[in-house]
């Protein structure tokens, strides 16, 4: 067993405190240890996108970060994408917020954007980091910052509408869904 | 004609159909969310997690395994090898052993595999085991094989069981099923021919690679109940694989099919299933996880086959074909158990959808010491459609014909017979209108896409039209496909509808939804075969052969019509039941009731009924007396009238239903990269009738942009001892975001079936099918170079440029 040390972290905004071992990858942490298995591993060396989160505020692949590397960290999952923000802050704490679909969710279901749905996670965290930093993306901006999420499934183009569809919605105020 | 069909034919009957229309997938909140569970994502209490030993050896015997030292390494608590597993296992063709028994055929084969309490564990004790081999000649080229003498992959191939009257293996060869197919005199249709054109074609190994790898745990019980949950396409043919391979009978195996992420038919037949499940075993009873890595999934699980095509075709001075003789020599890698049956496959569908008299098809089924091939989206159809539709442009240049004229004049339709002898009628579906569709859309003989001249002679292109990017060749290509569902004759499926106490309906069906839509279309088929809107419709996500009814297996696109017709059986079941208790307590004859918007009521007076709620439990009159009870619909359906098919010459009825479509692209080449860019591609299917807008257009999308990649990228690379080389998706490229066509357009013909449900058939292959060959026909129109071999990568069609041009290669 490798070492073992005490990290403390905000995951979907929480406050996480967890003892990891020196060799665990943030994957691992988060699927194996916090139970956040709505993000996957396609192939746990970086070429596949399936494990995408974003750590403050950068879209980046989980299987290559150490989880000792996130002390200190804000780290949203898949998880995290719908509750805490919009539906999730007006309704307040509980079962209701953790309910509620973003926009952007929303819109991959609108648009026919997920098929098996197992590189969905990651292409919304993707997705996601990119309307953080810029919320009115331009087709190609779309392409290049999914072009590391790879889909078998879907041809890619219903997931560029739905994410160019979202983008338009956040802008304008758009509703997040109640399910 | 059955009553569900009668009745689903008129849509216009009770309330507004739910037919055709894209409602939201129904599986999508749980996915969007990441609430939706697969396979790797579950742990049972007490776990083990398993790893494989693999060959480094594509062809060698296994001389001697000492395991002494794995074992002893605390954590370690099961590990098996080949003799202690005597079992064999396969779908068609039973050839698999669960682990290498006494040889390794390919490299990526398991000829060990422990399980223990931790990945690390397992991951140290593989290291502690000890292997020695003695390597064999390695068979990498599956025309080599064929030769006498080549080395045996299989020496025992004469004492394997497969489905007898149906494969014929060679003994003491490789030939692991021979398909023949003989239809008129090819020799006859020959010598009356104006041209007679031979080409050879190669369509190489390709991976599958869903985003999920495969995935599975398996618990032998104590009591001797075994359940295992999988990531696989059929939990009922991975029951009765397993059940018939180490004897224990299919009551006592559970299945349980959670989330999948993707397929593709990659996850049909069986796969990791048995070795875990003997894990299981062999560690006392203790649940066993195996998730497979992606290099496992590259070089351990199975491909696509590789295909080597020959194929010689004679027409009249007209342009009608007269004759065609076609060698298929498939790569099936070390195992055959499913690709035995993509060679027969291949055979009877193999001449495309043309009328010819005179045809000769040789299809061979060839084992080398190559990882093995299974199903694959299009089952065999892309590979074979890259020889004919190629094939098709390079007859049509040689009569100096324009390949859309050349095709029309051949195409099959009413009145026509098919290779086997299969009569066309007006039911079949219309692949000339989806040809005409296809032609229109891509503004075919505009813009610079006139007959090529001969292949190898470098043309202007069409390079002076106004939208072309500086420096880049810009052409055109069409190619047309067909295929059927390639099964069983006796294929069967069921389904179950069980009414909740709210009159809501659970509907179950065994075929997996792996991201095709199924679960969503089949969901509409219920609400509108019960009359009741989507939210009353609680289809049932999960598989499980303990509680879902039986269903052969998910793949050959045949859920929307088997599935489809089964849930209308069942609803006509559910609704009869409800009208016999209605009947009973209205005090009318069954004939005058009608139902719709949740009540059964009597014709002509609607206000005298009762709703679904009243009966769904049986009805209960004033005084408390009840009849009936609780209302369970079942519907079954079996592939009727289809036959065997004669082992000398290929005729009978293999074809439940055949889906024709094609595809037509423009493209721009860049000559100093020898990059292909797809401009736009077009799409016509003829689906019957769309289920679901959206969802349907899914399909064709995504299975569009498999098929590019298949043609510009994809392909299994070894070095000289047999081992692949490209086992990461950063050495084998799958499309990204930023490949795929700058414009996509898919178009439906809806010539209805008579057998599907609401005249529907499969599309869920066929988009993948001929876009091969329609980028590498534009490439001809582009470039005027021809290439033969897949894919197109950038260096094959820039060393081709080359040498049509008689350039040097600049450094």
């Amino acid at each position: 067993m490798s070492p073992v040390r005490l990290i403390n972290l905000v995951i979907n905004g929480e406050r996480v405190s967890v003892e990891v071992e020196d060799n665990w990858t943030l994957l691992r942490l988060l699927r194996d240890e916090l139970a956040l298995t709505g993000t996957k591993e396609g192939c746990a060396r970086g070429e596949c996108g399936a494990c995408t989160v974003i750590v403050d505020g950068l879209p980046v692949n989980a299987c290559l970060v150490l989880a000792r590397e996130v002390e200190g960290r804000e780290i949203v999952t898949i998880e995290g994408e719908g509750r805490g923000r919009g539906a999730g802050r007006r309704a307040g704490p509980g079962l209701q917020a953790s309910a509620g679909l973003s926009p952007l969710q929303q819109a991959f279901i609108d648009h026919g954007a997920l098929q098996c749905g197992f590189c969905t996670a990651g292409m919304i965290m993707s997705a996601r980091a990119l309307l953080m930093r810029n919320p009115d993306p331009t087709e190609a901006e779309v392409k290049e910052a999914i072009s590391g999420n790879l889909c078998r499934c879907t041809g890619y183009q219903p997931i560029v509408e739905a994410i160019l569809d979202a983008a338009y919605r956040e802008r304008n105020g758009g509703e997040w869904v109640q399910t | 004609m059955s009553d569900p069909l009668a009745k689903g034919a008129n849509p216009e009957e009770g309330d507004v159909s739910l037919i055709g229309k894209s409602v939201p997938r129904i599986d999508g909140v749980e996915k969007v969310t990441g609430s939706a569970t697969y396979t790797a994502d579950m742990k049972l209490p007490g776990m083990l997690y398993a790893r494989m030993l693999l060959s480094p050896h594509a062809h060698a015997k296994i001389l001697k395994i000492d395991t002494s030292r794995a074992s002893q390494l605390p954590g370690v608590k099961a590990i098996l090898t080949g003799k202690d597993l005597p079992y064999r296992v396969g779908l068609y063709m039973v050839d698999k052993p669960i682990l290498a028994d006494g040889k390794a055929r390919y490299c990526g084969e398991p000829v060990a595999a422990l399980a223990a309490t931790t990945e690390e564990v397992a991951l140290e004790a593989l290291s502690l085991i000890k292997v020695d081999y003695e390597p064999l000649e390695p068979v990498l080229d599956a025309r080599e094989a064929l030769k006498p003498g080549a080395p045996l992959v299989h020496e025992f191939l004469h004492t394997y069981d497969c489905v007898k009257g149906v494969f014929c293996p060679i003994e003491h060869t490789n030939v692991a099923n021979h398909f023949r197919l003989r239809k008129g005199d090819v020799e006859d249709g020959f010598r009356k021919s104006h041209k007679v054109i031979e080409n050879t074609f190669y369509a190489p190994q390709v991976q599958h690679a869903p985003l999920e790898t495969h995935a599975t745990i398996a618990h032998w019980k104590p009591n001797g109940q075994i359940e295992i949950w999988t990531s696989a396409q059929s939990p009922f043919a991975v029951r009765h694989l397993l059940s018939v391979a180490i004897g224990v009978p299919h009551a006592r195996i559970r299945v349980v099919v959670p989330y999948v992420g993707g397929a593709f038919g990659g996850k049909a037949g069986i796969h990791l299933e048995p070795l875990v499940v003997m894990l299981s075993r062999a560690a006392g009873s203790r649940p066993v996880k195996l998730v497979a890595t992606r290099e496992e999934e590259f070089i351990t699980l199975p491909c696509r086959q590789g295909l080597h095509a020959r194929v010689k075709t004679g027409v009249s001075r007209e342009g009608r074909i007269l004759a065609e003789e076609i060698e298929y020599v498939w790569d099936a890698g070390a195992y055959a158990d499913y690709g035995v049956n993509i060679g027969r496959a291949s055979g009877y569908s193999g001449a495309g959808p043309y009328d010819i008299d005179n045809v000769k098809v040789d299809s061979l089924t060839v084992y080398t010491t190559k990882p093995f091939g299974t199903a694959y989206r299009g089952f065999g159809h892309v590979e074979l459609f890259w020889a004919i539709e190629s094939q098709m442009d390079l007859v049509a240049a040689e009569l100096g014909m324009d390949p859309v004229e050349f095709r029309m004049k051949n195409l099959l339709g009413p009145g026509s017979t098919t290779i086997t002898g299969e009569k066309i009628t007006e039911y079949s579906g219309s692949v000339r209108k989806c040809l005409e569709e296809v032609a229109k859309a891509i503004e075919w003989g505009e813009g610079g896409n006139a007959p090529a001249g001969a292949a190898g002679v470098a043309r202007a292109g069409a390079g002076a039209g106004s939208a072309v990017s500086m420096g880049k060749l810009r052409g055109k290509g069409i190619a047309v496909l067909h295929k059927a569902p390639a099964m069983p004759p006796n294929t069967a499926s069921s389904a179950l509808i069980r009414f909740n106490e709210d009159a809501s309906a659970n509907v179950m069906v065994s075929g997996v939804d792996y991201g095709q839509g199924t679960a969503t279309s089949l969901s509409q088929v219920a609400a509108h075969a019960l009359r009741l809107p989507m939210e009353k419709i609680h289809f049932v996500w999960g598989k499980d052969t303990d509680f879902s009814p039986y269903d052969w297996q998910t793949v050959a696109s045949r859920l929307t019509v088997m599935g489809g017709l089964t849930i209308l059986r069942a609803a006509d079941d559910a609704i009869n039941q409800m009208k016999e208790m209605a009947a009973q307590a209205l005090g009318v004859a069954k004939d005058e009731l009608d139902f719709g918007g949740g009540r059964i009521f009597v014709k002509g007076s609607e206000t005298k009924g009762l709703t679904y709620e009243e009966l769904v439990l049986g009805y209960k009159f004033p005084n408390g007396n009840s009849i009936g009870g609780p209302v369970i619909g079942r519907g079954s359906y079996v592939a009727e009238g289809l036959t065997n098919l004669d082992l000398e010459t290929g005729q009978g009825l293999p074809a439940l239903c055949w889906t024709y479509g094609a595809h037509g692209v423009e493209i721009e080449v860049d000559p100093r990269t020898g990059d292909i860019e797809i401009v736009k591609l077009v799409s016509a299917f003829d689906v019957g009738r769309v289920i679901n807008d959206a969802l349907c257009r899914g399909q064709v999308i995504g299975g569009s942009v498999q098929g590019i990649g298949t043609a510009l990228a994809e392909q299994y690379i070894y070095d000289p001892q047999g081992r692949l080389l490209n086992r990461s998706f950063t050495d084998y490229k799958i499309l990204t975001a930023k490949d795929i066509p700058r414009e996509m357009v898919q178009i439906f013909v809806e010539t209805p079936h008579d057998k599907g449900p609401f005249g529907a058939r499969g599309v869920a292959e066929h988009p993948m099918i001929s876009v091969p060959s329609a980028i590498g026909n534009a490439l001809v129109d582009a470039t005027g170079v021809r290439l033969h071999d897949l894919p197109l990568s950038p260096e094959r069609v820039f060393t081709a440029l080359q040498a049509a041009t008689r350039k040097p290669h600049v450094a």
